[in-house]
């Protein structure tokens, strides 16, 4: 699963083209981005449809926040799409996942190694944590270590077929994610995704 | 109180029985000795979620993404997590969701631990700083009345409410 080759420094992609080939046609999930770098690649990509909530802020928030939508709607597949800073305030939340295993959650981390909204100091990703092996070890269904445009098709459908909690780290370079004006208000997109979702707010 | 089947029903099992029928199916909790009977009936509840966390803010994530999926939770903690919630909290407040947490106190009525007062006593500051309102308990005879108030305002109103179980209710730990 994960290749014990691989390392920070080696191959990575670039986000602005790997997120949109990894998510395929993203209806396919209700969607849960965590903040900064994500949200602008998640919002530039679904257009904050409404099947798509983007944090701001509380930091490490949104794995646990994909963990409460994924118990509350089984049928539903969802998608929680994070940077590596984020997850790693949120690693327990992996542990918390690994320890429920709800069949219709997977987890995308764009790994820059870098923490780039603060001024691209270095993510302990940089040092050598590798957060597929933890989620691995948290008891995923499936974990995939994403260095190459070859391994997106496979990772794509990791994160739409598995019956268990899917992780997909995805290995990017420094590009920043694509300009994109989102919209900040939390309220405002709770209730679009609970129109679109139960028809009401 | 008195059970289905005639025997005198604890407290505990009365609250547990309020939140399912409130609609209340998902119960995220850190283990905690003054939650233990509902911590034990969540787990045992076919048509529950007991949902064990390794630190308290993971439950204001969980509680807020359960609201856009159209379910309801509650977070059951130690006052001494509450101070472990307060950053996810902004996601509450800035989003305006609905929260209800019961909150099992420590460092104040009776405590002998004295490490549990710093973060005791700064509960409802804290969590009033942050938006959220409190009700107390002080006494068995008080909880049902403060649960119907907690759920009204939680889930009708659509507001962020603790119910502070104190230690006169839950007794004082013996150290």
């Amino acid at each position: 699963m994960i290749d014990a080759n691989q390392s920070a420094g080696q191959s990575r992609l670039n986000r602005q083209t790997a997120i949109p080939a990894l998510i395929g046609d993203h209806t396919d999930f209700l969607i849960v981005s965590g903040l900064a770098g994500p949200a602008k690649d998640i919002g530039a990509l679904t257009q904050e449809a409404g099947n798509t909530f983007l944090f701001g802020g509380a930091m490490g928030g949104a794995v646990p926040m994909a963990l409460g939508l994924a118990l509350a709607q089984p049928d539903k597949r969802i998608l929680c799409v994070t940077g590596d800073g984020d997850l790693l305030m949120s690693m327990g939340t992996l542990a918390t996942i690994g320890a429920l295993k709800p069949a219709n959650l997977a987890v995308v981390c764009v790994d820059n190694a870098l923490y780039q909204e603060t001024g691209s100091q270095d993510s302990h990703t940089a040092m050598g944590v590798n957060l597929a092996r933890i989620a691995e070890g948290s008891g995923f269904a499936a974990t995939r270590d994403v260095t190459r445009e070859d391994q997106l098709a496979d990772a794509s459908a990791v994160l739409r077929q598995t019956n268990g909690p899917a992780f997909v780290l995805l290995r990017v370079d420094a590009t920043p994610p694509p300009k994109y004006a989102r919209n900040w208000h939390a309220s405002e997109m709770k209730t679009a995704f609970r129109k679109s979702l139960l028809g009401t707010r | 109180m008195m059970s289905t089947n005639g025997g005198e029903m604890r407290w505990q099992d009365a609250l547990y029985e309020q939140l399912r029928a409130a609609d209340v199916t998902i119960f995220a909790h850190v283990p905690d000795a003054g939650h233990r009977v509902l911590i034990d009936r969540s787990i045992a509840d076919p048509d529950a979620t007991s949902v064990p966390l390794t630190s308290e803010q993971e439950g204001v994530g969980i509680a807020a993404g359960a609201h856009l999926g159209g379910a309801r939770a509650v977070l059951m903690m130690q006052s001494s997590g509450v101070g472990n919630c307060i950053n996810q909290l902004s996601l509450v407040q800035h989003g305006a969701f609905p929260f209800l947490t019961i909150v099992s106190m420590r460092g104040e009525f009776g405590e002998g631990n004295p490490w549990q007062f710093a973060m005791g006593q700064a509960v409802e500051p804290t969590l009033s700083a942050m938006g959220v309102q409190c009700l107390w308990a002080h006494d068995p005879v008080d909880v049902e009345t403060v649960t119907m108030a907690a759920l009204t305002m939680a889930f009708r109103a659509e507001r962020a409410v603790a119910v502070l179980l104190s230690q006169r209710l839950l007794g004082a730990k013996a150290f």
